[in-house]
């Protein structure tokens, strides 16, 4: 073992709202039956878009949640954020005693934050003439307003932060809180993510990119014509392994690794070396081998370069066994359950971690959906449509960002 | 003058200056016949000068329409076209 003092560090409880569920439990059947949450974009002049589909989060009341007042003051990106944290830390089921409210940490990703609570201020100062915005608007805008969120609603006042690295955002919160537990310097972590991008500006800016597809997203498809955007949050409630046995808790499963690395390339095209790198780090720091690993939660963000490229970098990890060339050897199954809800950006690393943790613990592996064909720069084994049924050991979860961020979690089932 | 009137000598030259602004290159290395790929054009810079090109013409370049973008000459003729066809 790698780290000889560390705790092992378990996940005993999800929070997840996102466009194929509001709780983890609707998310998780969605997941099983494969079901889109990709629908016509429901926003103000939404028409003057090139794109026409997007994954929202249809149901979300926010009044169903907070008081008028304390609704108020939070953005949907934190008001989302706080409901999934209360959510995971209610299936974990631990009594938050004094120390672990003083000790607990709070690590949470995001990519813009409340900007569009931001936005709304600039329509009003800049199209409307008007001469004040409201006074809340940096409070609600500031990327941290999640974790700051959490920390009131649930009164921990352990360390806090907020880290904001595109779309590994929350893959990279999850592995710091990782790490933060796996040390003892924190008994306990809430961490995940949330990202609610839908203002017309903030897409007319991702429309600027050419990235976005105006159907679909078909994950390693040939056909496969670009992301669709997605909101949502996603909190993983972590602590010792040891901790959640001795209280009679049932872990869900357990992060086993983290790896990270950069790729030094290019602001917004992937490298399938540094990507490679980060999947390999994760491994190492799980003490795991590639062939261990039965599933990858692929990236897979619809877009010709990212998939190609991650097959690539998934080639170099598993070898032959990415491509099944290996008689006899196993390759890990792969899927991108972007194609269901959608590119959460800051919330991605979170949604598909608790994705993988739901797959691995339910015995089914979730599908890539909205699969047409086989593209020949993408041999991978492609879990297609629907789940697969099928019991693995060790899985990992990829997020590769714009600017050639990346970071992979490392997951293994509870036993 | 209207953008249909520009005669083809006047487009190519905005053209040929807006590749060269926006790749921070001295004029002289841009010429119409100029490929992406000799003048290290990737395809984040492709999209950074179709955007200045839609801006200067009041034009819009459909997604699909990049991927076929691979020379100064592609950027010209499909400027024209879609000029002349905003113009119909």
């Amino acid at each position: 073992m790698n780290h000889p003092n560390a705790n092992r560090v378990a996940v005993t409880g999800l929070g997840v709202i996102c466009a194929i569920g509001s709780g983890r439990e609707a998310f998780a059947a969605a997941l099983r039956e494969g079901r889109s949450g990709v629908a016509p974009l429901s926003l103000a002049r939404a028409g003057e878009l090139r794109f026409a589909n997007a994954a929202q989060v249809r149901d979300f009341n926010a009044e169903d949640h907070f008081s008028a007042k304390d609704a108020d003051m939070l953005d949907r990106f934190a008001q989302l954020a706080v409901v999934a944290a209360r959510e995971a830390l209610a299936q974990a089921g631990i009594g938050l005693t004094e120390e672990l409210r003083e000790r607990a940490a709070i690590v949470t990703g995001s990519c813009i934050g409340g900007q569009t609570a931001e936005d709304a201020g600039f329509v009003e100062l800049y199209e409307q003439g008007r001469p004040r915005v409201h006074p809340m608007t940096i409070p609600k805008t500031m990327a941290n307003a999640g974790a700051s969120a959490i920390s009131q609603d649930l009164g921990i006042t352990g360390p806090a932060f907020t880290i904001s690295t595109a779309c590994a955002s929350s893959a990279h919160a999850i592995g710091q809180a990782f790490h933060m537990v796996r040390s003892g310097q924190a008994p306990m972590a809430i961490a995940g993510g949330s990202e609610a991008p839908f203002s017309f500006g903030i897409l007319k800016a991702w429309e600027a990119m050419r990235v976005v597809s105006p159907t679909l997203c078909r994950p390693f498809s040939r056909d496969r014509n670009g992301m669709i955007l997605g909101e949502g949050a996603a909190m993983l409630l972590l602590e010792p392994l040891e901790a959640a046995r001795a209280r009679g808790a049932q872990p869900l499963a357990e992060i086993v690794g983290f790896g990270m690395s950069s790729d030094a390339h290019h602001i917004t095209q992937p490298s399938a070396e540094g990507a490679a790198k980060a999947i390999r780090a994760a491994l190492r720091d799980a003490a795991l081998t590639p062939d261990q690993i039965g599933y990858v939660n692929a990236h897979g963000t619809g877009t010709l370069a990212n998939d190609s490229t991650e097959a690539r970098a998934l080639g170099f990890v598993f070898g032959d066994q990415a491509r099944g060339d290996k008689p006899g050897g196993r390759r890990p199954a792969v899927s991108s359950t972007k194609a269901m809800h959608g590119h959460t950006l800051g919330a991605a690393g979170a949604i598909e971690a608790a994705a993988t943790i739901i797959g691995l613990r339910n015995g089914f592996l979730p599908p890539t959906i909205h699969f047409t064909e086989a593209d020949p720069e993408c041999e991978l084994d492609v879990i297609t449509n629907s789940a697969r049924v099928v019991s693995v050991d060790y899985a990992v979860s990829n997020s590769f960002a714009f600017g050639g961020l990346n970071a992979v979690l490392a997951f293994a089932r509870a036993i | 003058m209207p953008e249909n009137q520009l005669s083809d000598d006047e487009l190519t030259q905005k053209i040929l200056h807006i590749v060269a602004d926006t790749q921070r290159r001295d004029m002289a290395t841009v010429t119409a016949e100029s490929s992406f790929e000799e003048l290290n054009i990737d395809s984040m810079d492709a999209v950074n000068i179709v955007f200045a090109v839609e801006n200067e013409f009041n034009i819009n370049v459909p997604d699909e329409e990049m991927r076929t973008l691979k020379t100064v000459r592609d950027v010209i003729d499909g400027v024209r076209r879609l000029i002349s066809a905003q113009a119909s």
